[in-house]
């Protein structure tokens, strides 16, 4: 193809992804360098009949015209990146020397928000996609089993927990483990403990959330086993049967070489979507025993004050966290491409 | 297979029975579940004294006389106004798939021909943009959006997602347009046809399984969106699901959440729908990526 033609055809989809995805990606940069403008304060002396006073007073003009004057606020540097509720640089230091041990540092150390949603989603990622990847083989090897007339209705509804909006996905769970609803009740019993409640134990809330996550990506890797077992071989099964394989080295030798490379997809893909967890967050109304960075960023840009430079900043990190969860993946993709092209 | 299905120990089928009704339980069971207390008053969905009240509708039966009730349905689409938001998604579905689909096919035919390495590097920081969680872009939209004064209208949601579903739907069409052999639009171009002459009256007519599909995905994306909704749009223009997640903050305290599962079934129905009219085309699009390595 020629390089004008190409380039008019790329055009419309170019300009889209520059304007809203790349021009973003510099403004968030940019953003989290900069820090609000504190207000401008002026002191005012109030003469009465009992002398005179001073008071300390919001000059709000002044600060109004500072604001239009430099829309982005004043120039930060890494400041922002370094305070409290990001990388915590001041308080880390202390924090290890008064710890007794690498456990009570680790627990000091979620204390500090943005530490405490980078574990929860590290542990989100990988606990969740393995789990994934071993319930949707499970599935797919039982769904290939069924009778063929029966198979489309199982994949019908196998496919819901994915397909469904995430943050409905998760109401409909929590509605249910609600300590008042059908699987709440039921946790209860088996527990024989009438105080449980999922709302209110940080460990069962993580469970929750993992569940959930499984619930919703299993049928993913569900499919495309699915899809890949349908391509297996029959040949090779065959030849594997008359030279006396049994059942399980049939499955070891044939089938699981076959769907490896089907892993290595489905491992990236669920690497990215549980990084961003957030969905079940907002509807568990977890918070207050899980965050995510996803989360993070979402309550600092909505409520009354919008904490723009501080969602920016932890915008960043998230990226850099994505570019490193994903780099063996795109040095591969290079690799495997750049040879084809 | 037929004979291999025969051979298979009792013990072993049993177990893949078990493992079937068990999963079919969990994914489907929910939904029903909540389809069924949609019916019921919040005394009865969420009863601590005696969870069989579900079933039987007690409360129900006790508030409004019949032992099912379209008061949740009703509050949330007349009282909430949740007809709103399910036209604005309306919109904001129509659209986003139309345009994302247009410049899809255009960028996704040209990457599928251009043997250029270019066109490689520019499906690779495609890759990289569709790793990037959505949210993480919104702290770069307010404050430009809030000076244009665009803020919270319907139009700049459905831009901002066309922009973030090109990724995806570059991927997809991408590899849909790789299998369609090339000799086609080149003897086109060989009897003189201009390479978007090529396009036009030789690939747009045997396009349309793929195009369905990647819409089917686009589809699913602008309708399930909660980060970037939430965020961008006015409380007026809202869609379904930020309309939920709204539901959850007053409703709860008026004692209303029936309200918030009334909306839920209603939002999930066309999704039922869906599946169940394109489960061929969604099974062969979540496989495209995957069958191809």
């Amino acid at each position: 193809m020629k390089h004008s033609a190409f380039f008019w055809f790329v055009l419309p989809s170019a300009v889209a992804m520059l304007l809203f995805i790349f021009f973003p990606i510099v403004s968030v940069v940019v953003q989290s360098l900069h820090a609000a403008h504190e207000q401008v304060i002026i002191e005012v002396e109030n003469c009465g009949p009992f002398g005179c006073t001073k008071a300390t007073a919001i000059d709000q003009e002044a600060t109004a015209a500072l604001r239009e004057e430099q829309p982005l606020g004043r120039f930060a540097g890494l400041e922002i990146y370094k305070d409290r509720n990001h990388l915590a640089t001041a308080q880390i230091g202390p924090l290890w020397e008064q710890s007794t041990s690498i456990g009570d540092f680790i627990g000091k150390l979620m204390n500090l928000p943005f530490y405490k949603a980078l574990g929860f989603t590290l542990t989100f990622t990988f606990v969740v996609t393995p789990l994934t990847i071993i319930f949707g083989f499970i599935i797919a090897v039982a769904v290939n089993s069924a009778a063929r007339v029966i198979r489309g209705p199982l994949i019908f509804f196998s496919l819901l927990p994915m397909m469904v909006t995430p943050l409905i996905g998760s109401l409909i769970l929590f509605w249910m483990v609600d300590a008042r609803g059908i699987l709440g009740t039921a946790l209860r019993w088996l527990a024989d403990d009438p105080s449980l409640s999922v709302k209110a134990d940080t460990g069962l809330m993580w469970a929750m959330l993992m569940v959930y996550g499984v619930w919703h990506s299993a049928p993913f890797a569900f499919i495309v086993y699915y899809a890949g077992l349908q391509t297996v071989n029959t040949d090779t099964l065959e030849a594997a049967r008359i030279d006396g394989a049994s059942r399980w080295q049939q499955i070891r030798h044939v089938v699981i070489p076959h769907l490896l490379p089907l892993t290595t997809f489905i491992a990236l893909m669920q690497l990215m979507d549980n990084f961003r967890v957030f969905e079940p967050i907002v509807s568990f109304n977890a918070s207050a025993h899980a965050t995510s960075l996803s989360w993070t960023i979402y309550n600092d840009l909505g409520g009354e004050t919008q904490q723009l430079s501080s969602a920016a900043a932890t915008s960043v990190l998230t990226i850099i966290g994505v570019a490193i969860l994903l780099s063996p993946v795109l040095i591969r993709t290079y690799r495997d491409y750049g040879k084809a092209a | 297979m037929a004979n291999q299905a025969q051979k298979r120990p009792a013990a072993l089928q049993a177990i893949l029975v078990i493992i079937l009704i068990t999963w079919m339980i969990a994914a489907a069971f929910p939904f029903f579940w909540t389809l069924w207390g949609s019916f019921k008053v919040e005394g009865d969905f969420f009863s601590l004294a005696d969870w069989t009240n579900v079933l039987t509708g007690e409360m129900t039966t006790r508030e409004t006389g019949d032992a099912f009730t379209t008061q949740g349905y009703s509050g949330a689409w007349v009282q909430e106004e949740f007809w709103k938001a399910a036209w604005n998604s309306t919109l904001v579905c129509l659209f986003v798939v139309t345009i994302s689909l247009t410049l899809g096919t255009l960028g996704g035919y040209a990457l599928a021909r251009s043997t250029y390495r270019y066109a490689f590097w520019f499906l690779l920081i495609a890759l990289i943009f569709r790793a990037m969680p959505p949210i993480t872009l919104v702290s770069g939209y307010l404050p430009v959006f809030f000076q244009w004064n665009i803020w919270g209208y319907l139009p700049t949601a459905i831009i901002v997602l066309v922009a973030i579903n090109q990724p995806f739907t570059l991927w997809m069409l991408h590899s849909f347009f790789k299998n369609i052999p090339q000799d086609l639009d080149e003897s086109a171009m060989v009897d003189g046809c201009t390479r978007f002459q090529a396009f036009r009256h030789v690939i747009i007519p045997v396009m349309w399984p793929g195009v369905i599909t990647t819409g089917l995905f686009s589809f699913l994306l602008a309708y399930n969106d909660f980060a970037v909704t939430a965020m961008i749009l006015d409380k007026q223009n809202q869609t379904m699901v930020p309309k939920i997640a709204s539901f959850l903050g007053t409703t709860q305290t008026k004692g209303n959440v029936m309200f918030a599962v009334a909306a839920v079934v209603s939002t999930t129905a066309p999704l039922f729908l869906l599946i169940m009219f394109f489960q061929r085309q969604i099974v062969s699009g979540l496989t495209a990526g995957a069958v191809k390595g």
